[in-house]
């Protein structure tokens, strides 16, 4: 049971997006803009992420939805994934990408604890300014996304299979349409 | 100076704001809806739950310019800035009313991570009037803040500590709202409304 009461059946976030319009329409569009907008970091760097962002804040739903959409932006690579989230220091991701994630990582706990050594290390693994502030961004809209997610005790459910078919959707359809 | 190069002389979240306008639309949006769409909250109470949070969160550009900004919306005296002071500091023994300390623990609660909340802060909530819409929203106005004070702090953003500029801010903000603003503006104190 949620913290308040939602309309049955919508997983995870689509509960209380149903009940609040106006905000939803620029959550979708922050979404949007953040992980599929024009960007030289890829889809699928965007949602690895915003998955570990979720996995570090406990969010099933999230690391668990945006997981799959990064898998299925890779192919279904759902094992790279997984490593991502347990231990990227070892996944075969590029070292930019690590210190991106390193740099998601201390957002995660707060904004002060990013220092001028991690943005250091990103920007001499081939990291520009824009890459780093998308990279704070996401970071930051997740410890917004988990929190609106878990702080409404929302229904999340445990089948693999239901996230998915929801990444399939969020990779390929985006995240601008109807519930 | 800040982690990445932003534009000089604009304090907070208005540097990254001009640095990505295509994020600028969505975030302003947002703010907009949550702080000043339709609501039963008044414009004061939902700044307060947005400079509790940020005071949870230390950030600095945040807690002052919202703080200004819910003092204006309650008038703008000395008084009312006194009363979002006391409020960041702590919010049972300040001045509000019970059902505003009960979603002030809730956002509190939310700051530390969404799973913090519990049955019993909503269940004390509910028995003090708050409705599942307020509920909902003052747990979206604390998510969002988390954003807002990660994305200020995380790109060690200009933050000045002239209170004159918040003065300023509060009342640009609690007049002219959240969109189509123009950021690139420089703030300067003493200026016109």
């Amino acid at each position: 049971m949620a913290h308040i009461s939602l309309p049955e059946g919508l997983p995870g976030i689509l509960g209380p997006m149903a009940i609040s319009p106006e905000s939803t329409k620029a959550l979708r569009k922050l979404a949007e803009v953040l992980l599929r907008g024009p960007n030289t970091l890829t889809s699928a760097e965007r949602e690895m992420i915003a998955t570990y962002v979720s996995a570090q804040n406990d969010c099933c739903f999230c690391q668990l939805s945006h997981g799959a959409a990064a898998a299925e932006h890779i192919g279904g690579n759902y094992q790279l994934i997984d490593q991502v989230k347990s231990n990227y220091g070892v996944a075969d991701i590029s070292e930019k990408l690590k210190a991106l994630l390193a740099v998601a990582g201390k957002v995660q706990k707060g904004g002060k604890y990013v220092t001028a050594e991690d943005v250091e290390r990103a920007r001499s693994a081939g990291s520009t300014d824009s890459e780093i502030h998308d990279t704070v961004l996401i970071a930051a809209a997740f410890c917004m996304f988990n929190r609106y997610v878990d702080g409404l005790g929302t229904w999340q459910p445990r089948d693999p299979e239901v996230y998915r078919e929801m990444g399939q959707r969020m990779a390929h359809d985006g995240y601008i349409r109807a519930n | 100076m800040a982690h990445i190069q932003l534009p000089e002389g604009l304090p907070g979240i208005r540097g990254p704001l001009v640095f990505s306008p295509a994020t600028t639309q969505p975030l302003c949006d947002l703010v907009e809806a949550l702080l000043r769409g339709p609501s039963t909250f008044t414009l004061a109470e939902r700044e307060m739950i947005a400079t509790y949070v940020s005071a949870q969160n230390d950030c600095f550009y945040c807690q002052t310019s919202h703080g200004s900004t819910a003092a204006q919306h309650l008038g703008g005296s000395f008084a009312d800035y006194e009363l979002i002071a006391r409020m960041k500091q702590d919010c049972e023994t300040a001045p509000l009313s019970d059902k505003m300390k009960a979603l002030l623990a809730i956002a509190g609660k939310v700051q530390k991570g969404g799973k913090h909340v519990t049955k019993a802060d909503v269940e004390r909530a509910r028995s003090l009037g708050a409705t599942d819409k307020e509920i909902h929203d003052t747990v979206l106005i604390a998510a969002a803040f988390c954003m807002f004070n990660r994305y200020v702090d995380g790109l060690d953003t200009w933050q000045p500590r002239d209170p004159e500029l918040y003065v300023e801010i509060g009342k640009q903000t609690a007049a002219l709202g959240y969109v189509a603003r123009d950021w690139k503006r420089p703030l300067t104190t003493g200026a016109s409304k």
